[in-house]
């Protein structure tokens, strides 16, 4: 899969817009109850509100003309309570609709976010982590409108729609045919522009998601951005991206904005209509003066709700393609998964094989090429060979970061594969080139190896890789707390914390990917005696370049563009005269 | 920051033809009943067939007309509220982007990012379309008032008292939604950080099979943004009503007392229904100024927030009148430099050294013992607290920072690459000036190019945020082939090769001994990264412990010695 970046527009599988918005909606039906009582009080209010003339229409007629105080004030009174009533109706509706929307924005959310969590490197590899945030925020936030609108616009404008319709239609069905002969060109139009700008607001949506791309990577590389003197690129670059984002709002609006032109002049058209109808080919003898004044009132009733839908519509035409974005990463399968029926795998002892295991990333590019090993519980392997040659892909493979192509990878006999992920990972220590600190506490940071580490543990673990004393020596020790990925600490700093943090969890394999490529040769060997009390009896695998480091590996592999060329220990090797010796000059200094 | 009113007064003639498209508007919507009015007197009742056809094409016009200016209206306030909050975005972020690197310390990136996004969307709105309904309800309601007044002047007291009632109570309601929607931007800035976090982090997630911990954790933020919602929401649903209910009462209250004054035959039983009809198209507007309330605390909270970052200053200037950098030879000497952070932490002590241009200087020492605090004072991220700096004999706080920053190539520790090509990331910092020439050779000289070149794309392959996809000694020699690629006369390689193999990293030594123009600072661990420098010097806990050249710290027996017989082995 090609990457993407900042500056492409992410690709997007067309999808039919009833089923999103079927999707979208079936998460109303979860909460039929409370919205049954928000339709049931919206009835309520509009059966007042029609009954409100009538009262009005009495207190002038027969109190106010006859100067009958009394029945004024009852009639009044009466209003005043009916009125009173519907504003604590309206206050009921509103609280139980925030609610349901809010819980679903939430529910939709989580879900989405739940659902990230499972998928594979490959779907967090090829795109900026900026692109799959907006989706989360921005996108979800915008579904928001479109579910409160849904239940408190389109259902009761629609219906008054249909009711005004049936009036007119009883009253004279002429005059009613005229005046709303705009209305299939209206709801043409109205496709029409949506058919059109629909796919401008999917183009703004990912041009938005671009920008946001662009400012996570900035933000985040600021350090670098300023060290190369780059600001004015970066400015000219967001100037690009929001230009373009600009754009794509002012094309989609200048449709979208048409929505409400087509409905003024269908109305402005369809008056006309109607009285051309009415007194030229009908003749005013034909129609009382009654109907026309109703007619007249009608079509505003007719004609705003009409422009409510047409908001609505608008809004969802707007919105829903946040609603796709978010169901694509709903939809996008996991790929590294529990099988059904699987069970976790009991306490590790150690062996690790690899059976004629072959591996890429990309299709067609081998990195791994038929690669078979049998580990004994208890071993320390070292992986050495020139960069890119495949050793971090050999113990991903491991951690199951990826599956294999070919083969089978076994952790004391069983399938990795059959096996729960969890309880496979959480028996291993794994120490990745990037050592990703998070937001917090120097002791949370640490704890995340193991949740429920107590401080002593903690601390030991810390001791162990030689943290202890950098740590003691910041004002809070423990306490500190670190700012993002660790910025306020140095690169060495940040490896000792990651390693104790992997070294807290007890791990029964450890896998140090260039776990002390950052650290002092001093540090380096005082971690070394430390962490080999913890390791005794636990099979490990140590990917280094600086070969000091690994003088004391069971057996070391030697990997050249994916195969293991070589291997033994160091003393075999060496003997060897081959690529293990030719590393081994090569560091001479 | 400058201030809204100069943002808005900069589109002013935008606003101007919308303002108009708006006003035009409204008017033709009074002019219909007016229509309506002469068609029912004049045609059907009066039997004046003749004039039909002029209010038909009346009809017409007015149905045309709003037709346009809505279209005009919505177009160009959405236009303008675009343009002004394109403007706010460029400038806050060419803002931050000049911050130092203490503000960068504080502020997450997820945050930041919901400032410059999400924040400024909200602005957006209230200039846009809330902006427009406002004055659209408030020109509505204008028209109506004069109306009514022309009907019956103390009568209309009784809307107006109204509307000063729905006033406040939007003031009110204001006051208090500006509270919850700061605490919502808050959350949603502390939303976007969680989730940057994990994203960013997920080698880490999975590693320690922490998926359902992230998702825990996730969902506590994810419940406190939808329990802000609902305050919100509850605030709303408080003072809301009481809108709606005013506008309820209006028409009763219009009757009560229009019905006392036609009662003591003051005014025309047709007056008070002309005027009632007056007083419940004043009902929609008023009851809209909640929901514009509502858009609009948003907005001020958001604004809040954004200036608050528009008043951050970077803790790193320029002096007046710089000097300009440009023709820097590479002299650097480093005066007693002493450096603590605020908070008293110290990191360099007395620290004091001489480069000609040309030469090589090695830092080595413990982790954490301030090797890279040197460079990042040589290049201003951070000012010295003690002592002072100089590049060719200049002060460097002197200096134009941009032509300081320039002058210096500087290989983090810590890749960071563009979602971008391979060509692109090489280019960083002087994209006009680089070719593809200039990419190839630099990327030869730090053993990228034979790996560079496999690739299908080669110098246009796309590569991932933060390098994903290469491998950590990859993503090295590419953000070494960016530093070269500079000709910069000073250039640091802050412990850069640690991810390279042995051999790849001596055919880079190899190209540094041969930069004889450049000089050279670099930062090891490994004894044979620094062996050849002019001097080295041994830092620990922030001081110069040893310095001298290979040979005299082997002599001296001391931590260099130490360090020297790890690496080759012969320590026990």
């Amino acid at each position: 899969m090609a990457t993407n970046s900042y500056k492409d527009d992410e690709k997007q599988v067309e999808q039919s817009k009833a089923k999103t918005l079927g999707r979208l909606f079936k998460y109303l039906l979860d909460y039929k109850f409370k919205i049954t009582i928000v339709l049931i009080s919206m009835v309520y209010a509009i059966v007042i509100s029609l009954i409100n003339p009538l009262i009005m229409a009495e207190a002038i007629d027969n109190c106010v003309r006859k100067g009958n105080y009394n029945r004024l004030m009852l009639m009044l009174g009466i209003a005043l309570v009916l009125n009173v009533l519907v504003v604590l109706v309206v206050k009921l509706r509103m609280y139980i609709m925030a609610k349901v929307c809010n819980d679903i924005i939430m529910k939709i959310r989580q879900q989405l976010y739940t659902h990230i969590q499972t998928l594979d490197f490959q779907f967090f590899d090829s795109r900026p982590t900026g692109k799959i945030l907006s989706r989360i925020i921005g996108d979800i936030n915008s579904l928001k409108d479109v579910l409160n609108n849904c239940v408190t616009s389109f259902i009761p404008d629609g219906v008054t729609i249909i009711a005004v319709m049936i009036i007119m239609f009883i009253k004279n069905p002429i005059l009613a045919a005229s005046a709303l002969c705009m209305t299939p060109f209206m709801i043409g139009g109205i496709i029409f522009l949506e058919i059109k700008a629909h796919p401008r607001w999917q183009l703004f949506r990912k041009k938005s998601s671009n920008l946001n791309a662009f400012v996570h990577e900035d933000m985040a590389g600021i350090r670098v951005i300023q060290s190369f003197a780059a600001e004015k690129e970066t400015e000219d670059t967001f100037d690009g991206l929001i230009d373009e984002h600009r754009k794509a709002f002012l094309s989609a609006v200048r449709l979208s904005d048409g929505f409400g032109s087509i409905i003024d002049i269908s109305w402005g058209i369809g008056t006309l209509c109607m009285y051309f109808v009415g007194i030229v080919i009908l003749g005013v003898d034909k129609v009382s003066i009654g109907t026309f004044v109703a007619f007249s009132s009608y079509m505003g009733m007719f004609w705003s709700p009409m422009f409510n839908l047409s908001n609505f519509y608008n809004q969802v035409v707007t919105n829903i393609a946040g609603a796709e974005r978010v169901f694509e990463i709903l939809d996008t399968p996991s790929k590294i998964v529990d099988v059904d029926g699987v069970t976790d795998i009991p306490e590790i002892k150690g062996n690790v094989k690899f059976d004629n295991v072959s591996f890429s990333y990309e299709e067609g590019v081998k990195v791994l090429d038929n690669v078979s090993f049998d580990i004994k519980p208890g071993e320390t392997i070292a992986l050495v060979g020139a960069t890119g040659a495949g050793k971090s892909t050999i113990v991903n493979l491991i951690s199951r970061f990826y599956d294999v192509q070919e083969g089978k990878v076994s952790v004391d006999g069983y399938d990795i594969t059959k096996v729960s992920i969890e309880s496979l990972r959480s028996q291993m220590g794994i120490m990745t080139q990037d050592n990703f600190l998070f937001t917090g506490t120097i002791k949370e940071n640490i704890r995340y190896g193991k949740l429920d580490a107590t401080d002593d543990e903690i601390i030991a673990a810390a001791k162990a890789v030689k943290a202890h004393d950098f740590i003691m020596k910041l004002e809070n020790g423990y306490d500190t707390v670190l700012a993002e990925r660790g910025g306020n600490l140095s690169i060495g700093q940040k490896q000792l914390l990651a390693f104790a943090r992997t070294m807290v969890c007890n791990p029964r394999i450890l896998i140090l990917d260039e776990a002390t490529s950052s650290i002092d040769t001093n540090t380096e060997r005082l971690v070394q005696h430390g962490i080999e009390e913890l390791l005794k009896g636990r099979t490990s695998f140590v990917i280094a370049h600086r070969l000091s480091t690994i003088q004391k590996a069971d057996r070391i592999f030697v990997v050249e563009d994916g195969c293991i060329v070589e291997e033994g220990n160091v003393k075999e090797l060496l003997d060897k005269h081959g690529a293990y010796y030719r590393l081994h000059m090569a560091q001479a200094i | 920051m400058k201030k809204i009113s100069s943002y808005i007064w900069k589109y002013k003639w935008n606003y101007v033809i919308a303002l108009f498209s708006l006003f035009a508007a409204v008017s033709l919507d009074m002019l219909s009943p007016q229509l309506t009015r002469r068609v029912v007197d004049d045609v059907i009742v009066g039997g004046n067939m003749g004039e039909l056809k002029y209010l038909l094409l009346g009809f017409f016009l007015v149905g045309a007309g709003r037709c346009l200016f809505q279209y005009l209206k919505e177009y160009n306030f959405d236009n303008v509220g675009n343009k002004i909050s394109a403007s706010i975005r460029k400038d806050l972020f060419v803002h931050i982007q000049k911050l130092s690197a203490d503000f960068f310390d504080k502020n997450n990136t997820g945050e930041l990012m919901a400032r410059i996004k999400d924040d400024v969307d909200h602005i957006w709105d209230a200039l846009g379309f809330v902006g427009m309904l406002l004055i659209e309800v408030t020109y509505h309601t204008f028209i109506i008032i004069v109306c009514m007044a022309r009907i019956n002047v103390l009568l209309t007291l009784v809307p107006l008292l109204a509307m000063i009632c729905c006033a406040t109570i939007a003031i009110v309601m204001e006051r208090k939604l500006d509270k919850v929607y700061g605490d919502i931007s808050e959350e949603n800035a502390v939303l976007n950080t969680v989730a940057e976090e994990n994203l960013a982090g997920v080698r880490t997630v999975k590693a320690f099979a922490r998926e359902k911990f992230e998702i825990s954790k996730f969902l506590s933020h994810n419940k406190k943004y939808y329990e802000l919602n609902m305050t919100q929401s509850k605030v709303f649903v408080r003072y809301y009503p009481y809108i709606n209910l005013i506008t309820k009462v209006v028409p009763l209250l219009v009757i009560l007392c229009g019905g006392v004054i036609v009662i003591n035959n003051k005014m025309t039983i047709g007056d008070l229904t002309a005027f009632l009809e007056y007083s419940m198209n004043i009902c929609w507007p008023l009851e809209m100024l909640g929901w514009l309330t509502n858009s609009f605390s948003s907005a001020v909270a958001s604004n809040r927030k954004i200036k608050k970052i528009f008043n951050e200053n970077s803790s790193i200037s320029e002096c007046e009148a710089p000097i300009s950098a440009d023709n820097i030879k590479g002299d650097i000497v480093f005066d007693n430099v002493s450096f603590h952070k605020e908070d008293g932490y110290m990191i360099l002590k007395n620290i004091d050294f001489k480069i000609q241009a040309g030469k090589t200087l090695g830092i080595m020492g413990a982790t954490g013992a301030g090797k890279t605090s040197i460079v990042q004072l040589l290049e201003r991220m951070y000012d010295v607290t003690d002592g002072a700096i100089y590049v060719d004999g200049t002060d460097i706080r002197k200096l134009s920072l941009q032509g300081l920053r320039s002058a210096i190539s500087f290989v983090t520790q810590d890749v960071f690459l563009f979602s971008d090509t391979i060509g692109e990331n090489i280019k960083l910092g002087q994209k006009l000036t680089i070719d593809l020439s200039d990419i190839k050779r630099a990327s030869k000289a730090a053993q990228a190019k034979s790996f560079i070149e496999k690739m299908e794309g080669k110098y246009d392959t796309v590569i991932g945020e933060r390098g994903v996809g290469l491998s950590g000694g990859q993503k090295q020699r590419i953000s070494i082939a960016r530093a070269f690629a500079k000709k910069t006369p000073i250039l640091v390689l802050d412990d850069s090769t640690s991810a390279l193999d042995m051999e790849t990293e001596r055919e880079i030594e190899h190209t540094l001994d041969a930069m004889t123009e450049t000089t050279k600072i670099i930062i090891a661990h490994r004894i044979s990264a620094v062996k050849n420098a002019d001097e080295i010097i041994f830092l620990e806990d922030g001081r110069i412990a040893e310095r001298g050249t290979h040979q005299s710290l082997l002599e001296r027996k001391g931590l260099y010695y130490q360090t020297y017989l790890v690496q080759t082995g012969q320590a026990d």
